[in-house]
């Protein structure tokens, strides 16, 4: 049977606001363990939450970007639940009333765009962290810093239909929060964290299956594969005649593999109910004009304005402006220059390749923009040959050093001067009249001899290309 | 001459003034007062001399340096123990905060220290404050100083029983449904609920937070204008702190009160309202017809539904503010337990008393999915009638009033296995809270030996109304004055 298969994503992003939620404490990933906590974000009796502006704004603007409306009145519920990184047993958090609403995300899967319903996004607070001792420490402790820094929940409609999908939607999303520049969204570090529910069905059939809800996906990759997995599993089960039981996995990455958490039986029933220490958001439409006004540019109006303003496909653009951080750069090289494609092709091609194979962020690359675009000003000019290129981009990657200089330590500036060249091809032409003669009767990849002959003589030095034009002239 | 301990706020601060007495002979005559007393009634649960004496000592040497005194330098007071007071112990009469102590003080508690009140003690009270007569508490029980038999009401038990028996010159406490009136009503002194918002919660352990008013004990109406205008003010750590413009409170004293409008719901007259306590009232009510003021009965009837829909209400959010003692961070810890869910249960099942775990229970359970609309969320409409129809009573009435409490002082024990006749207690207290309108607590005379508390109600914000009547009422009669014999 075929199955067709559905995804929906709740998305976890800690915002990155200067302090907490609810109190002054600073919003600091690190430091030292319940260093960044107070009375309130630790629960005292008698605290109370007051709530930062700033929270409010940075989930409007991400309502905003993500195409929502707006409310203009909502409130905070308490989420109720014992544990023990949760110091209120209590979660703030917003149940009817979210913040924003009906919102959507563009991607493209195939060369085809295709839309993600946004259901909600609401905000709420994050929970302290355990650590805990080792098998022969029986015991565990609670760092308190987390507790109360603000986060979104972004959660999708069940539009999405691969697990490929899955991970372009959350790329795509994960990319607008950093234009929004609202969220660190580090998926390692969890200030982006990412559930899944998944159910497949029979081609054309209309209600959904049985649902499991998979946690703990750690990265991109882990999400994907750990939707491949379950959408196997699911196939399995029922190709098997089994059926799937609704529950929480948990995401294995060692092993590959999702596990069973906990049932729909044993889900906690959250008794939400509207938190009595807080004030409704009251929100003006003047007011979130403003917000709107301000709002950066966003991946896809920067795609489409490097197309028009560089000049560079639209593939590229789209390529290149999937994180804010490699358009910077990307715009930071091409700015102002007189060949945009050659520096989209470096930026596309060695750039990316580097970051992949160092496993690095763009930040922690040793190549500045100025030296990317000196390097391709270096090729245009005919100082370099592109192999010579290569190896100036890689040892500008190792020490840090700027091209020019790299060009004559390594000894790879190229002969364009035209007289040495044409002394240089009248010589070579003179020692290979056989060739010549070939050439001159229609063998024409004799010529191709020559050049290579050409460049034995000039030791790698010589230009091709005027190698070539000169060539040309003298055996014509 | 009258004993320094048996004056007011505004009679001891005029004295200390006149330079006829110094902070320290007011801390000396509560002291010695509590020491002679306070094995009998058990009003206080812990003291704080040594601090309080540093304190005298401090203002008296202002005071030879002629330097400018706060409002309320020297006066000493005594905090119900569910208000953090840093540095000391707060432990809601709970074994499960029995050694806790706060990290920082309650707004209110700052703002009366800022102008010069001392704190002298932490008073007793119902478990976290949830009880009508202060049995609830883990530690001790408190007796009413005009009859050692009886219950002082409660929660604020402790507080009323010190400010009665002159323990203490005021005190404040803490109105979820009457925590503050009925035991003023059944000690016989003067207990005010402020407007919800009026004064900060910050520091007040939460029960009902959208019930929850911190408010003072008085001897007099006059106490209480003065304390009113230090506790009211906005504060920008509870985000349901009211930002207004209050005034001075001790303008409404010594006003006339002809022509004002003065109504009395019928429902707070009827059923359970023992006869004695009705006469009383409404023979209060006279005396103020007597200076003008006009008088009708009208009829509140939503007002009958105030029972359940705050005992669903306030349980609710007790059982969430309450589910924060789980023995992890501070507080109780069961000694026994061999898991996390293990550590949870025992530590609550042993740190908490019987009425907070059944209000717990109940709170939970209306709120559990199934029956949240039919309990939380019905509660809430029918909130929402009973304010409307406090708002459109005072459209035509400057005033409501009403018996603080349907009886008097009850004997101690005899309510403790009867919860519907213990909740009873508070059926004219409540609908004020769910309005979240202000209301006083003024004696109107003796029945039987025990006091009887007139409550006077206005709309959110109109303090002013109530001060000046119950001042009126006061300077009328001599209700305030009287004092139990011990
Ligand atoms: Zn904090």
């Amino acid at each position: 049977m075929n199955y067709e298969t559905i995804i929906g994503l709740e998305i976890h992003a800690e915002l990155s606001t200067k302090t907490k939620a609810f109190c002054n404490c600073k919003n600091e990933f690190g430091g030292e363990v319940n260093t960044n906590c107070c009375p309130v974000c630790m629960g005292y009796p008698g605290a109370l939450p007051v709530l930062n502006k700033k929270v409010v704004e940075y989930a409007v603007k991400a309502g905003l970007a993500l195409g929502c409306e707006i409310s203009l009145y909502s409130k905070t519920d308490r989420k109720n639940y014992f544990y023990p990184d949760l110091p209120k047993a209590y979660q703030i958090s917003q149940y009817d009333t979210p913040l924003c609403k009906n919102g959507k995300i563009k991607i493209e899967v195939d060369g085809k765009e295709k839309y993600i319903g946004i259901t909600r996004i609401h905000i709420e607070e994050d929970a302290g962290k355990l650590i805990h001792g080792t098998e022969s420490e029986d015991y565990s402790l609670v760092d308190f810093n987390r507790s109360g820094v603000p986060l979104i929940e972004i959660v999708s409609e069940p539009d999405i239909r691969s697990p490929l999908e899955a991970r372009l939607y959350l790329e795509k999303l994960k990319g607008i929060l950093e234009y929004l520049e609202i969220s660190d969204c580090k998926m390692q570090e969890g200030s982006l964290r990412c559930d899944a529910n998944i159910s497949i069905r029979p081609v054309g059939q209309k209600e959904f299956g049985t649902k499991t809800e998979i946690k703990n996906m750690n990265s991109m990759k882990a999400l994907q594969r750990a939707l491949e997995y379950e959408e196997e599993r699911h196939k399995k089960v029922l190709s098997e005649g089994g059926t799937i039981v609704q529950e929480t996995r948990r995401w294995d990455e060692a092993k590959g593999i999702t596990v069973s958490m906990r049932t729909k039986e044993q889900a906690h029933d959250y008794r939400y109910f509207p938190e009595p220490d807080l004030v409704p958001i009251i929100l003006t439409e003047e007011w979130i004009e403003g917000i709107k006004k301000d709002l950066p540019e966003l991946p896809d109006e920067k795609r489409k304005r490097f197309v028009r303003e560089y000049g560079i496909p639209d593939y590229d653009a789209s390529v290149l402006t999937l994180t804010k951080e490699l358009s910077d750069f990307f715009e930071t090289c091409a700015k102002g220059h007189k060949n945009p494609k050659a520096i989209s092709n470096w930026v596309m091609g060695e750039v990316l390749r580097i970051m992949k194979e160092k496993e690095l962020e763009l930040k922690d690359l040793r190549i500045k923009p100025e030296f990317l675009r000196k390097l391709v000003d270096l090729v245009d000019e005919g100082v370099l040959s592109s192999t010579g290129a290569k190896q100036v981009f890689e040892e500008m990657f190792k020490t840090g050093e700027e091209p020019e200089s790299l060009v004559d330590k390594l000894g790879l500036r190229q002969i364009s001067d035209e007289g040495a060249i044409v002394e240089l091809v009248k010589k070579v032409l003179s020692e290979n009249q056989k060739s010549v003669e070939d050439y001159k009767n229609g063998k024409t990849n004799a010529l191709g001899y020559l050049v290579g002959q050409c460049m034995k003589a000039s030791k790698g030095k010589g230009n091709p290309q005027i190698i070539n034009k000169i060539l040309k002239d003298l055996l014509s | 001459m009258l004993e320094l301990h048996s004056l007011t706020i505004h009679e001891i601060r005029d004295m200390l003034r006149a330079g006829q007495i110094c902070s320290k002979d007011i801390l000396d005559s509560v002291y010695s007062r509590i020491e002679a007393l306070d094995d009998k009634i058990g009003a206080y649960l812990t003291l704080t001399k040594e601090e309080a004496y540093e304190a005298a000592a401090i203002i008296d040497k202002k005071i030879a340096e002629g330097e400018k005194l706060g409002d309320l330098a020297g006066i000493p007071m005594a905090i119900k123990d569910n208000i953090s007071t840093k540095g000391v112990k707060t432990t809601c009469a709970s074994k499960m905060l029995e050694n806790y102590v706060p990290p920082f003080d309650a707004h209110a508690y700052e703002k009366l220290k800022e102008a010069g009140a001392i704190l002298i003690g932490k008073t007793n009270l119902d478990e976290f404050a949830m009880g009508s007569s202060t049995e609830n508490s883990a530690f001790k029980i408190t007796r009413n100083p005009w009859d050692l038999e009886r219950v002082p009401g409660g929660s604020s038990g402790g507080s009323a029983a010190a400010v009665a028996s002159d323990e203490a010159y005021f005190a404040l406490g803490s109105d979820t449904g009457g925590s503050i009136r009925q035991p003023a009503s059944l000690c016989g002194v003067v207990g005010f609920k402020p407007t919800y918002g009026a004064v900060s919660r910050y520091g007040l352990v939460a029960f009902g937070s959208s019930f929850d008013q911190i408010g003072p004990f008085t001897k007099d109406v006059e106490d209480c204008a003065i304390l009113l205008n230090h506790l009211y003010g906005h504060d920008k750590k509870d985000s349901t702190s009211l930002n207004v413009e209050f005034g001075d409170f001790t303008e409404a004293l010594n006003k006339d009160i002809k022509g004002m409008r003065i109504g009395l719901p019928e429902e707070y007259f009827g059923e359970g309202i023992d006869p004695e306590v009705k006469k009383l009232v409404l023979d209060g009510v006279k005396v103020l017809e007597g200076l003008g003021a006009h008088v009708e009965e009208i009829s509140l009837p939503y007002s009958k539904y105030a029972l359940p829909v705050y005992y669903i209400a306030a349980s609710a959010e007790a059982s969430s503010n309450l589910a924060r003692y789980d023995g992890v961070r501070y507080g109780y810890r069961a000694k026994d337990y061999s898991s996390l869910e293990e550590l949870y249960v025992n530590s609550r099942s042993e740190g908490f008393g019987e009425e907070v775990k059944l209000r717990i229970m109940l709170g939970t359970y209306t709120l559990s999915s199934g029956y949240y609309d039919a309990y939380y969320n019905k509660a809430l409409k029918v909130r929402r009638l009973i304010k409307q129809e406090f708002e459109e009573a005072f459209e035509k009435y400057d005033v409501l009033i009403s018996p603080t409490s349907p009886t008097t002082a009850f004997k101690i024990g005899e309510r403790t296995d009867d919860q519907l006749a213990m909740y009873m207690s508070d059926i004219c207290t409540v609908p004020i809270n769910i309005a979240g309108i202000p209301a006083i607590s003024v004696p109107c005379g003796l029945s039987k030996g025990l006091p009887v508390g007139m409550q006077i109600m206005s709309k959110s914000l109109g303090e002013a109304s109530i001060i000046k009547v119950a001042h009126a009422f006061e300077q009328n009669t001599n209700f305030t004055k009287k004092k139990p014999t011990l």
